[in-house]
Order: structure tokens, then sequence, then C-alpha cells
């Protein structure tokens, strides 16, 4: 199915809760995506302030998920859709929830901020969470993309991105201990740090969950918990 | 609370699951139905039909398998009726019509020139879509397809009536007044008791044309819940202009369009992920 196939119904109201539905996913999309952002430059600037911001707006996260779920199910209960239609509705609840956690993972990141803006900064000022940051966010704006295009080779290459973040994720962490070996008055800050990359990390796992549901929208296939290579081969065929 | 229930998968020691769920099974997800598992009941082979010159179904060929239920979905004059009634030769009546091609039934054609149709009929029922009673009682209603294959002894006879109306969902609510006449009844009764009087001389084949359109939404669940049921005897082969109904009712769908058959399979796969762009415009209520 293409995008421009959710119009075209023979009822014009429903071409208008559906598209309603998918604009509203799409923008807690880049609300989320803000949310990670302003998290990640709030840890990387030591602002407390900006990370209140990000806390304080994660209610509007949340707010869009329960809206979105209530009209989806309004959808299924009054328009029964089949087809293309139930699987949208299927994939945007599941996005909408995968969503939501990214959000708290944003909030996380964001109340550590609080916590290392009291501690001597590192000489690399977080430049790792920083490029991690900026992979997970470019992961889930690729998901997004996909979604609002409807495109699953698209999905399937943003799941790829994954692999990157889990290697990355994986060196933050082995630099994390040494540095806890070299000097045990880090061990506080680089604990937080960690949880920050471990939230950060979280994100992209998601970020893939979408690409996955992606998948079934367009191609009706079932591509969760298989390999990467035949998420690819599938999202193709 | 103290409580000794159990909980009802687990066994006594609480560890061992004695109802322990196959996750082959389980893996194998929507696709457990599967048509080449099925036994052939009715094969439709290169079936083409004429009204006059107009040409109303276009080289059908499907297999129908036994005692499921397969459900014909199209819009308005795609010939879902004209091809559920050349089953059982209903359209035989009807003026200047020309058949071509075979329809098996347990491997012989049922337009071979040797095919006794009243006896077709018997074997091939069908119900349509606004009951018709016939004006007698109950009773009489259930009992007619017997007194015409000469059956009279009293006793087979009411245990047959008795059976058919079980079969039919309907006994409990007639039982007491089985002499009044049948058009007491309400529309969804009514209809009942039409399935009772095709069913009570056994046929293999039920065919039903949009049988639950006239009635009201219960009345409508009382029929799908009984075409459930029916289905452990019968081969069931419905038309429907409610694809909630098909989806809800049937094993098997078929998409009908301008008198070809567009897409044919499991009920699940064809309403979640149709591979024909039309069926999928059709299901979804677009314009193709």
């Amino acid at each position: 199915m293409g995008t421009g196939n959710i119009s075209h119904h023979i009822s014009q109201q429903f071409n208008e809760e559906l598209e309603a539905v998918r604009h509203k996913v799409l923008t807690m999309g880049g609300l989320v995506e803000e949310q990670i952002e302003n998290a990640t430059t709030a840890l990387v600037s030591g602002d407390v302030d900006q990370a209140e911001g990000v806390i304080s707006r994660d209610y509007q996260v949340n707010a869009f998920e329960v809206a979105v779920d209530e009209e989806s199910i309004q959808i299924l209960a009054r328009r029964q859709p089949a087809a293309g239609d139930l699987r949208l509705i299927v994939a945007v609840i599941k996005t909408i929830t995968d969503l939501e956690r990214m959000g708290d993972q944003a909030e996380k990141v964001a109340r550590m901020a609080i916590h290392l803006a009291d501690m001597e900064r590192p000489k690399n000022q977080y430049s790792e969470l920083e490029h991690l940051s900026e992979q997970v966010r470019k992961m889930l704006r690729g998901a997004l993309d996909a979604f609002a295009r409807m495109d699953a080779e698209a999905a399937a290459n943003v799941a790829q991105e994954d692999l990157k973040v889990d290697a990355e994720y994986d060196a933050i962490m082995r630099q994390m201990i040494t540095f806890m070996m070299e000097d045990p008055r880090n061990v506080r800050r680089t604990l937080d740090t960690m949880w920050s990359a471990r939230a950060l990390e979280r994100i992209g796992d998601h970020a893939r969950n979408i690409c996955e549901y992606v998948i079934y929208l367009v191609k009706g296939k079932d591509v969760r918990h298989i390999s990467l290579e035949e998420l690819s081969k599938e999202a193709s065929d | 609370m103290t409580d000794t229930k159990q909980m009802p998968n687990t066994s006594v020691d609480g560890n061992t699951p004695t109802h322990a769920i196959d996750i082959e099974v389980l893996s194998r997800g929507r696709n457990a139905r599967q048509m080449a598992d099925e036994t052939p009941c009715l094969q439709v082979q290169g079936l083409n039909l004429f009204y006059g010159k107009k040409q109303a179904l276009y080289d059908v060929d499907m297999v129908i398998p036994k005692q499921r239920v397969t459900a014909y979905i199209g819009p308005s004059g795609c010939g879902k009726s004209t091809l559920l009634r050349c089953i059982n030769r209903m359209n035989d009546l009807v003026d200047g019509v020309q058949i071509d091609g075979r329809i098996l039934l347990d491997e012989q054609n049922i337009y071979d020139k040797s095919v006794n149709v009243a006896d077709l009929r018997r074997r091939v029922g069908m119900v349509f879509q606004k009951p018709n009673p016939f004006p007698k009682s109950i009773y009489e209603n259930v009992a007619y397809g017997l007194r015409l294959q000469g059956i009279k002894d009293r006793r087979t006879m009411d245990e047959v009536v008795e059976n058919a109306l079980k079969s039919a969902a309907l006994w409990d609510e007639v039982k007491d007044r089985l002499h009044d006449s049948a058009f007491g009844l309400s529309g969804g009764q009514q209809q009942r008791l039409v399935i009772a009087r095709a069913i009570a001389i056994e046929p293999e084949v039920l065919l039903l044309d949009e049988p639950a359109s006239a009635l009201d939404p219960i009345s409508t669940l009382k029929i799908e819940e009984l075409i459930y049921e029916l289905k452990n005897k019968y081969t069931i082969v419905i038309v429907t202009h409610n694809m909630q109904q098909a989806a809800r009712v049937s094993d098997y769908t078929a998409f009908m369009y301008m008198g070809k058959l567009i897409e044919y399979g499991d009920t699940n796969t064809l309403f979640t992920n149709p591979h024909q762009k039309q069926t999928e415009d059709y299901i979804t209520g677009r314009y193709g």
C-alpha cells in the first residue's frame, strides 16, 4: 500500500479520520525527537533549566499517546477497517507505544543531565553521548519518514542502523569501565553517563521496532524477531 | 481470601503446565488453514455463463472444500449469486441461459446429462434472502421434503423434524407450537425454519443467498452462529453483501468483480493482506 492510498475511500470522513491519526503520529514523533535532542544538549552543556524543560514536557508525549490510542479504538469500533486500513491502525497503535517509551528515555537522559551538572565535566565534554544521540535521532527520523512515505525498503535500511548504535554503545561501556578503573572518584559520574548511554541505545531499539511496523503496514508481513538480513529480504520482496 | 483454585493451566505442584501450548502450532499462526490440506467438495472448472448475449461469468475456476464455509463477496451484479445458483442448477430455469464448463460434486459433473436435477437439489439445498416458509404449520414445513421422498412413518417424521429444528437452533422457541402457522414466526425464526427445512433432507451442500440481509442484528448473529454449527456436517457456500459477515463466518472468501473471480483464498489473509488491488479497494470501501 502506497501513501496515496490512505485516501480514495468512498467515505470522505473516513479518509479524514485516517489522515488525522497519521498526522498526529508524525507530530508526536517530531516532539519525541525534539525531547531527545534537548535532553542531550542539556546533558552536554550542563544546562539544568533545559533538562527541567524536557522533564516537564513529557506529559505532552503521554497526551499524544492517549489521544491517538483513543482515536484508533474509535476507528476500529466504528469503521471496522480491513486490509491496508486495518494494518495502518495496528501499526499506529504499536508505533505510539514505542514513541511514548522513547519519550520516557529522553526524560531519563534529562534527569541524568541534572545529576551530572553538579559534577566535574570530563575532558571530552560527553562527545560520545552527543554522537550516540545523533545516531538514534537519525534512526527515529528515518523511521518516521518511512512511515510517512510508507516505504518498506527505507524502513529496512533504517533498521540496519541499529547495529551501529549497538556497537557504539558497547564501545562507550568499555570506555566507562576503564574510567572507573583509573580513578574510583569517577564512579558516580561514569555510572550516570552509562545510564544515559543505555537510554539512548534503547531509543535505537524502539526506532527499529517502528521500522518493523512500517514493513508490516506496507507488506503485510510480520518481521519481528528475525535477523536483519531476513528483514531486509522481506522488505524488498 | 484463601483460594483453593488452581491456575487453569498449571498442575497441582504449580510448576509444569498441564495444557502447555504447542509452540509449533502457535507459530503457524494464521497459515494454520491451507487449501492444500482440504478435501474438495465442489470443483468449478472453466465456467462461463451467458444470459442471452450478455456474459455473466467468465472462466471461473475454484475448489470449494468440504465442511467449510466459503463466502462470495463482490459488488451488485458481479455474478456471485449467479455462480451460487449454478451449483444446484437453479439457472436452468432462466430463459436464454447458456452454461459452459463443469461443476463437479464429489467428482461427478452436475451438468452431465445423466444427472437428475431433483436429486441434485436434494443433495444441494438452498436458502434465499427472504424467508419463504410454506403456508403450512411449522411442523409441516420441515416435514415437507420427507413427505416428497415418500416417508410416512409418524415416528421417523417426528424425530427428523425435532432434530432438524434443533440443528437450526429453533426447537426451544417452537416446540410448544409446532402445529401453528409458520407465518406467526418472526423473520429471523422463519429464516431458521427454512434452514431446518433444508437440512431435514440431509443435503451435502447448503447454499445461502444473503441469508441474513433481511434480518435484525440479533437474528443475524443467530444465523451466523448456526452457520458455524452446521459446518461440522455440511459444506456451506454463502453469498453476502455484508463484508464483516463474510469475515466473521467464512473459512474461505472469494471476491468477484464483473463476472470474474478476482481473488480466492483463506479469509484471514483476504481480509488482512489481500493480493489484488481490486480486492483491497472493495473491502476497504475505496473506489477503484
